[in-house]
């Protein structure tokens, strides 16, 4: 049975599509990155798993279970009672995503008393373990300050510490380093990986950071428009992308481009509610579409663990098929 | 490429643009439609009111509103306890409140728009000055000041619309002064002063045009208060004098029959609290169409 | 936290004396010998114009006028009444609890209708009960509440006859001035009934001056909301799993609350301007009624004294403001 496993999830806003039927699984433990562009679809299918998706937002799936769990169909209360313990998130902007009327250990030990309760002094005690855990120093004394007197850096440690509060089997991270300093991303992510693998979590990871992907994850999917494109281990989607899109993302990674005077990069923007094309979503910037792939939706082929979604797949040469 | 059903939206003009906005505001559009309305019986009162509003019919002392029993459809609303005609005196009554408001907002929009600029240009002891005034003047509530000015020069409807204009200013200083200051640190501004641009010119040609915005959305709903507070002095017998047909001093007048006549003092009521909520709305609209932060 | 109550201490001192100075030229800027304007259609002997210029300072110089008049204030004179001889003081002190009790009771009936009509509205944002929410508090802020006094006077006064016209108890009861405040002292009293005519004799009023208030925190606390619900912050305390009522009410409201806040201390004004008009109707015995009544009396000691206490109540209530919002805004509390 698989941790998480979503099939065919749509989120629809009014006409606009902004996950359009995607479909994967998270095994116990995995590391599953999600690649894209902004506004692809990542964050928005995440807070569907979360339950956060608000009016006039509308969620549709064949299947979203947690842990064999049916999450659609279970009432809001008990769903409630997964999110922030078994299902975890952390997101983009550590700055603004703490009250900022609240100390931080009040932030803390409303998670913990939340889900599992206890005496004050015990919560307090768990409060100050989880800080220590995700590395603040003195942290008796943090549990006092408010989230403006912490740094880019330490609000983040302070989330990921709310997020692991009640143990969770599923971690979310939405762009966790994105904003924050360069110097500060790999000490945050090192941090992430290394709770995940104590304490054997699943994790989806979010971010537009593919050589960080490359380095973390067991497994990828890249998104694009809403829909997943490709999907696959790692190391193979990285090492032989079957997808124009992935190709291109790899591309215009400064490392791939040593030698050459400029980044490559695929001309145009990703489409919006206005301008959808038809047939493969691609079709407008793709180096290598032919007729058909203006006018015929491409289905997704292969096998569930290594999956893409084009009418052309290329080869290990990165060649389209004929 | 073909595209599908879902078009974008051809680009508007801003003239377009902003009718779009407001138009799909339904309280705005009311708003609007009743001002106009309003207006147009201010204009041609004489034409459109059946009475003269002084004209005293003796055999039709305190009648009621023509669909009730013992009312005549001559007078509409009734009349009042010296028969004199409500529905005519309350249209006479929009020409002298809207006058009062276009006086009231133009004076302190004009006063306002030069101190402010002013202030946000100068910077330094203008600024500091004309800002503390600007305290002081908040730091009283607009009616009891406006109360004090006229207790001062004399009950009369123009020293209430000198009062109300003179209360009405510390919005429009504000709004002008920091529009001001973020225009003049704008790039514009720098490389026009570095054309050779002169102050004045900076000032009206430069900056002015771009805090017009807020400054609509504040003259709106200025018109609204200056209707509020002019009604309240008259009520207060600070106002028109009577037989000067003003809602507020209809009211005042008609105190002594609330017992007798409801219709005496219902109608001028409404008439006000309509027509402020007319400017309400519409400032509320002109606002949200006008404000581009909050445009997608 | 004591330097941030000093700073703020410090800007409110130019405003004061800026205060003084206005009230001060008020009585300088009466058309005319203000004596004889005082004086109006009764007229005035000689000797009564020599005593009343001299009782007022007028055959001074200015400055020294000025300097008369601010050491005064310190000392608590502002003068005497021109009709009942009385220091503008004095007279003020017994009427001020009538004016407090009522602004109280109207702010109490504006927070406790206009705060939860704004949650509602917010968390309901787009629904009827939103529509209805915005589309009544926009009346109630456009309301001359001159008068919807007389209307709602006319219906429930008049009509049903639930509460009295006028006034702050039945003339039948007569109640010892402990506290000024009548709910208290008809309490105090005993007497059967007194209490309970109090009470009627309150609601209307508090009704009236607290319907613009009501309106504008209702629209404020929406607005704040609607913002607040829409932060990062928000989507972190619903990512924990914590019920929505508890959302709401700790971690949106507590932000959402810093605004209102605010806007609630400025209805201090608006409730005390709205008091001359409301007790003018309602024939309350406050300072409202007060300072009309001398206005059209020409008693310009009483006026310049009232619009003086007036605005420095204004002036301290916005004070107290600010330093609440500094208790409940860690940002601000810590920054200076």
């Amino acid at each position: 049975m698989s941790l998480l496993q979503l099939e065919n999830l749509s989120v629809t806003f009014g006409n606009f599509r902004a996950v359009d039927n995607i479909s994967y699984k998270l095994e116990e433990g995995e590391v599953l990155g999600i690649v894209g562009e902004s506004g692809s679809g990542k964050s928005v299918s995440s807070l569907s798993v979360m339950g956060l998706i608000d009016f006039p937002g509308k969620v549709g799936a064949n299947q979203l279970t947690f842990a064999g769990q049916d999450l659609q169909a279970m009432p809001e209360k008990q769903r409630r009672k997964l999110t922030g313990s078994d299902i975890a998130m952390i997101f983009q902007d550590p700055m603004t995503s703490l009250n900022p009327c609240f100390s931080v250990g009040y932030q803390i030990i409303e998670a913990l008393k939340t889900h599992q309760g206890g005496s004050k002094k015990a919560l307090k005690q768990r409060a100050i373990e989880l800080l220590t855990q995700v590395g603040i120093p003195a942290p008796e004394s943090r549990l006092n300050n408010y989230p403006h007197q912490l740094s880019g850096g330490m609000s983040q440690r302070v989330m990921i510490a709310m997020a692991i509060a009640c143990n969770p089997r599923l971690l979310i991270a939405d762009e966790p380093t994105t904003a924050l300093d360069v110097t500060i991303q790999a000490q945050i992510i090192d941090l992430l990986i290394e709770l995940q693998r104590k304490k054997k979590m699943g994790l989806v990871l979010i971010t537009h950071d593919l050589a960080l992907v490359a380095e973390v994850a067991h497994r990828v999917i890249v998104m694009y428009a809403g829909q997943i494109v490709e999907s696959g281990p790692a190391a193979e989607v990285f090492r032989t992308p079957k997808h124009p899109y992935t190709q291109a993302l790899l591309a215009s990674l400064p490392e791939s481009s040593s030698g050459k005077a400029r980044l490559e990069a695929l001309p145009g923007v990703v489409p919006g509610q206005y301008d959808r094309p038809q047939g493969c979503l691609l079709s407008p910037r793709c180096p290598y579409a032919q007729e058909q792939c203006h006018k015929v939706e491409p289905d997704n082929q292969g096998p569930l663990d290594r999956q893409v979604k084009c009418h052309t797949p290329l080869d290990s040469e990165g060649r389209p098929a004929a | 490429m073909t595209t599908n059903t879902v078009s974008a939206p051809a680009p508007r003009t801003p003239i377009q643009e902003f009718w779009h906005y407001f138009s799909s505001n339904k309280g705005a559009v009311a708003g609007l439609a009743f001002i106009v309305l309003i207006c147009f019986m201010a204009v041609f009162a004489d034409i459109v009111a059946p009475h003269s509003p002084s004209a005293q019919a003796r055999d039709a002392l305190l009648l009621p509103p023509a669909w009730l029993d013992g009312g005549s459809w001559s007078y509409l609303l009734g009349t009042d306890d010296v028969g004199r005609d409500i529905f005519s005196r309350l249209i006479y009554g929009a020409r002298l409140s809207l006058s009062v408001g276009a006086f009231a907002v133009t004076i302190s929009l004009v006063v306002g728009i030069l101190l402010g600029l002013v202030a946000g240009y100068f910077k330094g002891v203008v600024d500091i000055c004309i800002m503390r005034l600007v305290d002081i003047m908040l730091a009283m509530p607009s009616l009891l000041l406006a109360i004090a000015i006229v207790a001062i020069l004399g009950p009369s409807i123009f020293n209430a619309a000198l009062a109300i204009s003179l209360v009405s200013l510390p919005n429009y200083v504000r709004l002008t002064r920091a529009a001001t200051m973020t225009e003049m640190s704008r790039d514009y501004v720098t490389s026009s002063r570095v054309l050779g641009a002169s102050p004045l010119r900076l000032m009206f040609v430069c900056i002015l045009p771009n805090c017009l915005a807020p400054l609509i959305v504040q003259a709106t709903l200025g018109f609204s208060s200056a209707i509020l507070d002019m009604a309240a002095l008259g009520f207060l017998g600070l106002g028109a004098q009577p037989p000067t047909p003003e809602w507020g001093s209809m009211l005042a007048d008609a105190l002594q029959f609330v017992q007798r006549a409801w219709w005496v003092v219902t109608f001028p009521g409404l008439m006000i609290l309509i027509t402020v909520l007319a400017f309400n709305l519409m400032g509320d609209g002109l606002r949200d169409a006008l404000d581009p932060k909050l445009k997608q | 936290m004591f330097q941030f109550i000093f700073r703020r201490l410090s800007l409110v001192i130019p405003t004061f004396i800026g205060i003084t100075l206005l009230t001060f030229t008020l009585i300088h800027m009466i058309p005319g010998d203000p004596i004889e304007v005082m004086a109006g259609e009764r007229g005035v002997s000689p000797e009564r114009h020599a005593e009343l210029s001299a009782q007022l300072g007028l055959d001074k110089p200015l400055y020294e006028q000025y300097f008369h008049y601010v050491v005064g204030i310190a000392q608590g004179d502002l003068g005497q009444s021109l009709v009942t001889r009385e220091p503008v003081m004095n007279e003020f002190l017994t009427l001020f609890p009538a004016t407090v009790e009522l602004a109280i009771c109207a702010a109490i009936f504006a927070i406790l209708v206009g705060l939860p009509a704004g949650i509602f509205a917010a968390v309901k944002r787009g629904t009827v009960l939103d529509h209805s929410v915005m589309t009544l508090s926009l009346t109630g802020y456009s309301m001359p509440i001159f008068w919807w006094a007389l209307l709602l006077m006319l219906v429930f006064s008049v009509t049903l006859g639930w509460t009295p016209v006028s006034g702050r108890i039945d003339v039948v009861y007569w109640i010892d001035n402990t506290t000024g405040f009548m709910l208290i002292d008809s309490w105090l009293s005993g007497e059967e009934g007194a209490f309970k005519s109090a009470v009627s004799h309150l609601i209307l009023p508090s009704i009236v001056l607290g319907t613009i208030p009501m309106a504008v925190i209702a629209r404020m606390t929406r607005s704040s909301m609607l913002e607040v619900l829409s932060e990062d912050y928000i989507r972190t305390a619903r990512a924990k799993g914590i019920a929505p009522w508890r959302v709401i009410v700790i971690h949106a409201l507590r932000n959402a609350l810093i605004p209102v806040i605010t806007v609630i201390g400025l209805q201090v004004g608006t409730l005390l301007s709205g008091a001359i008009l409301t007790e003018t109707v309602f024939a309350w015995p406050g300072i409202g009624k007060w300072l009309i009544e001398s206005i059209s009396r020409r008693d310009y000691p009483v006026v310049q004294g009232g619009i003086l206490i007036v605005a420095t109540i204004i002036i301290v209530v916005n004070l107290l403001v600010d330093i609440a919002y500094g208790v409940v805004n860690p940002r601000i509390r810590h920054n200076r």
